[in-house]
């Protein structure tokens, strides 16, 4: 136990954990969006899919735990990277250009914290319906439908799920670098891997407010 | 050709410092840009001004002393070159160049454009070395060891030690420095038996130096004048979470450096 606490004062430590648990929480992502878009298939489809999920019963709280620590842990070890960061260079320079960074690497911290408070209201719009104007228990394909309706929840939704894909870009290919897994053997597709998971989340995610906000679905 | 210099001029480590603006007249484009400044400190001289203080010693790319940050690039526009080696014909008659000294909190300024780095000596410190006896220079090719092995072992030891990786990351990480050290010793049949120890210590030496932590930035490759690759960091990445997490380390080590 000792020895994983003293990895985790390292830097290389903390990035451990924001990788494992970033690596979790993209697969929940990527679950999460085939499993609603299910809604072109239709309503009893998606509601059908739906109370399969909340009759899970245990096993639902106990994936909702094990994703809620993996956040938790997500959020606090890059917190803690952030700050160390930003005492690691106290006089900035005048003039700094960069040659590599690109904009979903340099939005990183700015997307983060967006995604979180999405999924805060994401929670609250959808799961418990607290900030839906015509929220139904148990309905959830009309729930989504009258959701989205709205262009402006529509647009929220839109502009949340374009940086969370922007966030993988990123996310993904860093994974495999942190873990150890670089090679100029595989680097190439590292590179496309992540790409193309970043864009599949975006074009899969939007393509639902979209969809309603179109009339494709009602 | 005609310049404009903006250079950071600061009189010793408790200085707030501030960026003076100086015009050269008669760059010579076959200087290097250390001689263009050795240029400018005689005429400061002879105006009985303080020169600038910049680091030298090789003037030939091999030492790694000479690191200033040009218009916003550490050794300045070129790629995989140190600054002593950085020519004026990469600039233009009526340039304005903005000459800094390393950033980093590890790095404290010790005068003008000179930064003291013996944070990375400290790093070295912890595990930079093998403590095998070796003996007297033996045999080529008594100790077998694979060519892609040595080859690769070689590209991580071209690190000179300057510093531009930690002045460009925006993080001010120093991840390509030792990841270049300790895969080094880690291809290499004599960096093995404290192989487990040197990548835990170096690491957490890291972390007490006040150096920043990696977020993939690639800033670090791009600038490096020896060109050392951001695949050593995933090797170093490897080589710590192996050491740390996925087994014991050989006994006796000290495994926190404070
Ligand atoms: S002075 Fe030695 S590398 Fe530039």
């Amino acid at each position: 136990m000792n020895r994983l606490l003293d990895a985790y004062r390292t830097s290389i430590g903390k990035k451990f954990v924001v990788a494992v648990t970033g690596v979790i929480l993209f697969l929940f992502v990527l679950g999460h969006m085939f499993g609603n878009l299910q809604i072109f298939v239709g309503a009893e489809r998606l509601n059908a899919y739906a109370a399969f999920l909340q009759n899970l019963g245990e096993l639902l709280w106990a994936v909702r735990t094990f994703l809620f620590l993996a956040l938790v842990l997500h959020v606090m070890a890059i917190t803690q990277l952030f700050f160390q960061n930003l005492g690691a260079r106290p006089i900035k320079y005048r003039v700094k250009k960069t040659r590599e960074t690109d904009l979903s690497a340099r939005t990183m911290i700015y997307s983060g914290p967006a995604i979180l408070a999405f999924l805060i209201y994401h929670l609250l719009h959808f799961t418990y319906g607290s900030v839906h104007s015509d929220f139904i228990h148990g309905d959830v394909y009309h729930n989504v439908i009258s959701g989205f309706a709205i262009w402006w929840v529509s647009g929220i939704y839109i502009l949340a799920n374009i940086l969370l894909g922007l966030h993988f870009k990123h996310g993904l290919w860093s994974w495999f670098q942190t873990l150890g897994f670089a090679h100029p053997k595989y680097n190439k597709w590292r590179t496309n891997f992540a790409t193309f998971f970043a864009y599949l989340i975006i074009v899969g995610n939007v393509s639902m407010p979209v969809a309603v906000l179109a009339g494709w679905i009602q | 050709m005609k310049l404009k210099l903006n250079i950071w001029r600061q009189k010793n480590r408790e200085d707030r410092g501030e960026f003076v603006t100086y015009h050269l007249d008669d760059v010579n484009s076959h200087m290097s840009f250390l001689e263009m400044l050795d240029v400018l400190n005689q005429q400061l001289i002879e105006k009985g001004e303080q020169p600038v203080a910049f680091e030298h010693d090789c003037r030939e790319g091999i030492c790694g002393a000479c690191g200033l940050v040009i218009n916003g690039y550490p050794h300045g526009p070129e790629e995989g070159t140190t600054t002593c080696q950085l020519h004026m014909r990469h600039f233009k008659d009526g340039d304005e160049i903005t000459i800094e000294p390393w950033r980093s909190k590890a790095f404290p300024v010790v005068k003008d454009l000179v930064v003291d780095r013996s944070s990375l000596d400290r790093l070295m410190q912890h595990g930079g070395f093998v403590s095998i006896r070796t003996g007297s220079a033996e045999d080529a090719n008594n100790t077998l060891i694979p060519k892609e092995k040595s080859d690769l072992a070689m590209d991580a030891a071209e690190c000179i030690g300057c510093g531009a990786c930690v002045a460009s990351c925006p993080n001010g990480a120093a991840m390509l420095f030792v990841s270049a050290k300790v895969s080094h010793f880690a291809l290499l049949p004599q960096g093995q038996p404290e192989r487990k120890r040197r990548a835990i210590q170096m690491v957490q030496a890291m972390q007490d130096e006040g150096f920043g932590a990696c977020t993939n930035y690639r800033e670090c490759e791009a600038v490096c004048p020896k060109r050392i690759s951001i695949n050593f960091i995933g090797m170093l990445n490897r080589e710590f979470i192996k050491a740390s997490v996925l087994s014991g380390a050989e006994k006796g080590g000290k495994y926190r450096s404070k």
